[in-house]
């Protein structure tokens, strides 16, 4: 079964949806990214987010990721903004009671995302 | 093998092929990304036909209703008719009556609209002889009036304001697109409690969708925020009075942002009025129409007050220009 599975599939990811943005808008570290944003549209990409972080299908690739992001790194989008959502995103996984090894994984899967988020080209496999 | 009439055009759909991939096949571009049923993106409206139920998985209700599916998770197993977005139809119609609901508001009743069909709460382009164009909700009930009902704000220089508010007379004839909009009450869950809220002229579609959600037998508690700046630009203060006395879970809250307090008129900024009363809005479905930054802001707050972002419908009256480009 894949992590997907596991997590419940897509009536996991709408449960997680609401518990996660909510707490994303209350991070005043993170909120202000938010400020603009069409509140409808952030729906399906919050839900598409969290597809990708639970392992679902999507077809968003690394290039999607940097280019859906470049503009809020030219204004100062860094780790810590990135940090804080993980954050959030473990704090919504824990109340809705996923196992921890579950998380993790869902950590790690995002953890993939964060040089292309960033606009940063990632580290050599040498130094890693 | 199923065939797909997509704008006018006849393709053959491969079996298990969807339609996302059936267009792309044939050279028809059609927006996607995910193209898993998450983003949304590939959205079409279904005109003929009964696609299977997973490819309407996840989408808006109001979306549903009107008969909109996910291209790349339509796999169909018989024939279908569809379009890309909306088509905007134009019709014509005779003005009913025009008639002021206070200084600055004047309802216009339309009749004879030549078969038009909408959602109350849906929106309208009402087009002027000049060629101008502007948006109005829709007040009226289809199952309940015999008119289409327009509430038309007095905007100083607007140039179809001004003629509803002086020159529009009965008999005449007008012309208007649509309809489109996606801010509208649809039947099922009838227990969930409702909050709609707007300022000025957004009472418009709030009173259709109130009406609709009475009228199709709907019981959860509803809550109708209707605010002003002051007392004469609140408007139908009768008649909502009337249909709280009539149906017994619908409240009726107008809000005055300058007083004097007046019996049964709260006075301060609607937006906290309306936390303060209903401070707990899980489980609600939301309605929001009228100033584009109030909307904005209550879609958050009401969010942040538990309301799901599905159950979040909102209509942002934008400003003429803005307003005549965005035919989304």
């Amino acid at each position: 079964m894949s992590l997907f599975e596991e997590l419940g599939g897509e009536a996991a990811v709408d449960a997680a949806v609401d518990v996660f943005y909510r707490h994303v808008l209350a991070d005043e570290r993170i909120a202000h990214w938010f400020e603009d944003v069409d509140m409808e549209r952030q729906a399906s990409k919050q839900k598409a987010f969290m597809t990708m972080a639970f392992g679902g299908p999507h077809h968003y690739t690394g290039l999607d990721m940097r280019k859906g992001h470049t503009h809020l790194v030219a204004r100062g989008l860094n780790d810590l903004h990135f940090d804080a959502v993980v954050e959030n995103l473990v704090t919504s996984l824990n109340e809705l009671e996923v196992a921890p090894d579950k998380v993790a994984q869902v950590v790690a899967l995002v953890e993939t995302l964060r040089d292309d988020v960033l606009s940063r080209t990632p580290a050599p496999a040498t130094e890693a | 093998m199923p065939r797909l009439n997509f704008e006018g055009r006849d393709y053959a759909l491969e079996t298990g092929e969807s339609v996302l991939e059936c267009l792309e096949r044939h050279g028809v571009a059609l927006t996607s990304s995910c193209r898993s049923g998450v983003c949304h993106s590939c959205l079409i409206r279904v005109l003929e036909g009964a696609p299977p139920p997973a490819a309407q998985k996840g989408v808006k209700e109001t979306l549903r209703a009107q008969g909109y599916y996910l291209a790349c998770c339509c796999r169909p197993d018989a024939d279908l008719k569809a379009e890309r977005g909306a088509a905007q139809q134009r019709y014509r119609a005779i003005i009913e009556s025009v008639h002021p609901l206070n200084a600055t508001v004047a309802r216009l009743r339309l009749t004879e609209t030549n078969g038009f069909t909408y959602f109350p709460g849906q929106f309208l382009n009402l087009v002027h002889a000049s060629g101008q164009v502007r948006s109005y909700s829709i007040a009226s009930v289809p199952r309940e009036d015999a008119w289409l009902e327009l509430h038309v704000g007095l905007l100083p220089g607007g140039c179809i304001s001004t003629w509803v508010h002086h020159e529009a007379a009965a008999g005449e004839s007008v012309e208007f697109l649509g309809p489109q909009g996606n801010c509208f009450y649809v039947p099922g869950r009838s227990e969930q409690p409702l909050l709609l809220l707007g300022t000025g002229t957004g009472l418009a579609p709030l009173y259709g969708i109130l009406r609709d959600a009475l009228g199709q037998g709907h019981t959860g508690p509803i809550h109708l925020f209707h605010g002003s700046v002051r007392r004469d630009g609140l408007y139908l203060v009768e008649a909502l009075r009337a249909l709280e006395a009539e149906w017994p879970q619908f409240h009726y809250h107008p809000c005055v942002l300058e007083g004097p307090a007046e019996e049964d008129i709260a006075v301060g900024a609607i937006d906290q009025l309306a936390l303060e009363r209903v401070p707990s809005l899980k489980g609600f479905r939301v309605f929001l129409c009228g100033h584009p930054d109030l909307v904005r802001q209550m879609q958050r707050k009401t969010f942040l007050a538990g309301a799901s972002l599905s159950d979040i419908y909102a209509d942002a009256f934008l400003p003429a220009a803005a307003a005549a480009s965005t035919p989304s």
